[in-house]
């Protein structure tokens, strides 16, 4: 049966929400083998093997600690080499990205990112991409080497399935360097969903008025078990971190449900959250672009709107 | 220090953008060009390093490089006019539909010969979004990638950065050359000044072909690209939902339009 290798994003021990997403999309293709670098690959088996994967290739090179992306992409030729898999899937998250990257040089094979769906096909898997902030559905193929693709976090819905992920254990043979990481700054881990991955995004803007005033959007987020986005004005003027802005030059999110308050939806906003299933839209002004795009609006004041419907969600808790 | 800064022209992401039925690429032709919005930081980061090398007392040149079909000039005179001193052009019919692997493998070729200390790039175009670039070069080039960079210090032959985590940052070190790739964090890109426009006037561009850069026309272009686009549709454009007014039960109705679909 084909395999199918999976490069695991994970914190510590815990591989992330979008790693089940990848080893899920890969049975659909053959045997999942997921890549785990660096450590917790014990605990992390265990969570790998409830959603089918065969088996782990694990590395605890010094080097993924301690250099970025480059050597991940080595381990990855390397396998691919050895293994022969039919396809490579990783995170399209930015480093994810970059390591798909450097994999499509190193093997001289296509790479696709921000797919959205990945089906069978004649001569290889078909992938599905939505363009031009969702205005045009691509569908797409590798057509020399070994197809790399880059996987739209909260695309495919993990389902578990059985399976062995027996360990074994792997180690880079060529020596990889370049940037070097010398420290690691964390800023306070939040217990909220990650952006990317939650299925409820609550997003502050402008409206907002400030970083006190944006208190409001996080009780919201909380109110709903959702993760909290924030528009480019809020994380210019140092209301919220960057992590959380949403929009062309930040994250891109494609969430059950997102709830843009006091956002008024200029374009650079929009081309991180239009693909979104379900919008609502709360803005004083009516002519806002964010309401050409909402599934329900309410012109009003976020502050008036937004402790009512607080309110509600409380009484039907 | 010899700088060179990679800007592509995009369509501008307000107008609506299509691809061509004939081959499934972007129909570059039919709508404006403008410079890629993080390009401006990448610049804006090249003329800051230059300008910094050049207070210690070390020279320092400000290349742009661009790879795109001839209208692609209008956004190499807006670079030239932030204060680059020269650019290259990279333009051949022959290059139209590359794909990722193909355009850092020409783009690879060009640097070869312009040399660089650091080459600078924006993290993601606003047309493919793929954000691979700058990983694609440092391999090629064999040189340390310092991607996703919100802070860029040179010190002698070393880059000291500040690379965006899922949860935080980290701080990386390499030694030069290498490729340095930046995101909107880093800085606040500069105007150009009216002398800034009206010198980027008399300010040399080089046009180089493939056969210039030593470049393999199999390897690039639609023939050499390792993806292809099997076929595109239009999607309908999201239609407008209900829109309210607060009349004093807004939020009511919000709550009430989430428990009709399910959310709470």
């Amino acid at each position: 049966m084909a395999e199918i290798l999976v490069l695991a994003e994970h914190t510590g021990d815990e591989p992330k929400k979008v790693t089940f997403e990848l080893i899920t999309l890969a049975r659909r293709f053959g045997e999942p083998s997921v890549v785990w670098t660096g450590p917790g690959a014990e605990q992390g088996q265990a969570r790998c093997a409830e959603y089918g994967a065969a088996r782990m290739y694990v590395a605890g090179d010094a080097a993924f600690d301690d250099y970025v992306v480059a050597p991940a992409a080595e381990l990855l030729a390397q396998l691919v080499r050895e293994k022969s898999p039919a396809l490579v899937l990783v995170a399209g998250t930015a480093p994810g990205k970059e390591v798909a990257g450097r994999l499509a040089v190193k093997i001289d094979s296509g790479v696709l990112t921000d797919v959205v769906d990945l089906q069978p096909g004649e001569g290889g898997p078909v992938a599905e991409q939505l363009n031009f902030g969702g205005s045009i559905i691509v569908h797409s193929q590798v057509t020399r080497g070994t197809p790399i693709v880059a996987m739209r976090p909260n695309s495919v819905a993990p389902e578990p399935e059985a399976g062995a992920a027996e360990i074994s254990q792997v180690s880079l043979a060529a020596e990889t360097a370049g940037a070097g990481i010398t420290d690691r700054v964390v800023a306070e881990r939040s217990e909220r969903p990650d952006l990317t991955e939650a299925s409820i995004v609550v997003s502050g803007g402008r409206g907002t008025g400030g970083a006190e005033g944006f208190g409001i959007i996080e009780q919201l987020a909380d109110a709903l078990g959702a993760a909290v986005g924030a528009s480019r004005a809020v994380t210019d003027a140092g209301w919220y971190p960057h992590q959380f802005q949403v929009g062309q030059t930040g994250k891109t999110v494609s969430p059950q449900l997102y709830m843009a308050i006091g956002i008024s939806g200029a374009i650079q906003h929009r081309a991180g959250m239009q693909t979104s299933k379900t919008i609502i839209a709360v803005n004083k002004d009516p002519e806002a672009p964010i309401f050409e795009l909402a599934d329900f609006g309410v012109v009003g004041d976020l502050f008036k709107v937004v402790p009512q419907l607080l309110e509600e969600i409380g009484k039907r808790k | 220090m010899n700088i060179v800064v990679l800007v592509k022209q995009v369509p501008d992401t307000a107008v609506e953008r299509k691809l061509k039925d004939a081959d499934g690429t972007l129909d570059r032709a039919s709508v404006d060009g403008l410079i890629n919005e993080i390009d401006e930081y990448a610049i804006e980061e090249g003329l800051k390093i230059a300008e910094a090398q050049r207070e210690a007392g070390a020279e320092a040149e400000v290349t742009i490089l661009t790879m795109g079909p001839e209208k692609a000039t209008e956004s190499i005179r807006k670079a030239l006019s932030m204060g680059a001193d020269k650019a290259v052009h990279l333009v051949d019919d022959g290059l139209a539909g590359s794909d990722a692997l193909s355009t850092s493998y020409a783009l690879a070729q060009v640097l070869g010969q312009t040399g660089f200390d650091l080459v600078i790039c924006g993290s993601e175009s606003t047309d493919a979004r793929m954000g691979v670039m700058a990983a694609m070069l440092a391999e090629r080039l064999g040189v340390p990638q310092v991607s996703l960079v919100i802070k860029a210090e040179i010190d002698g032959s070393v880059i000291r950065a500040r690379r965006v985590s899922d949860d935080g940052y980290l701080e990386v070190e390499a030694s030069i050359p290498a490729v340095l790739g930046v995101v909107e964090k880093i800085n606040e890109p500069r105007y150009p000044s009216f002398k800034g426009i009206m010198a980027a006037k008399k300010k040399p561009v080089q046009t180089m072909s493939l056969a210039d850069a030593g470049i393999d026309p199999a390897l690039v272009g639609l023939g050499g690209a390792a993806t292809e686009v099997v076929d595109h549709t239009q999607r309908p454009p999201r239609q407008a939902g209900t829109v309210v007014k607060d009349d004093g039960d807004g939020g009511v109705k919000v709550a009430e339009f989430l428990a009709a679909q399910k959310f709470i």
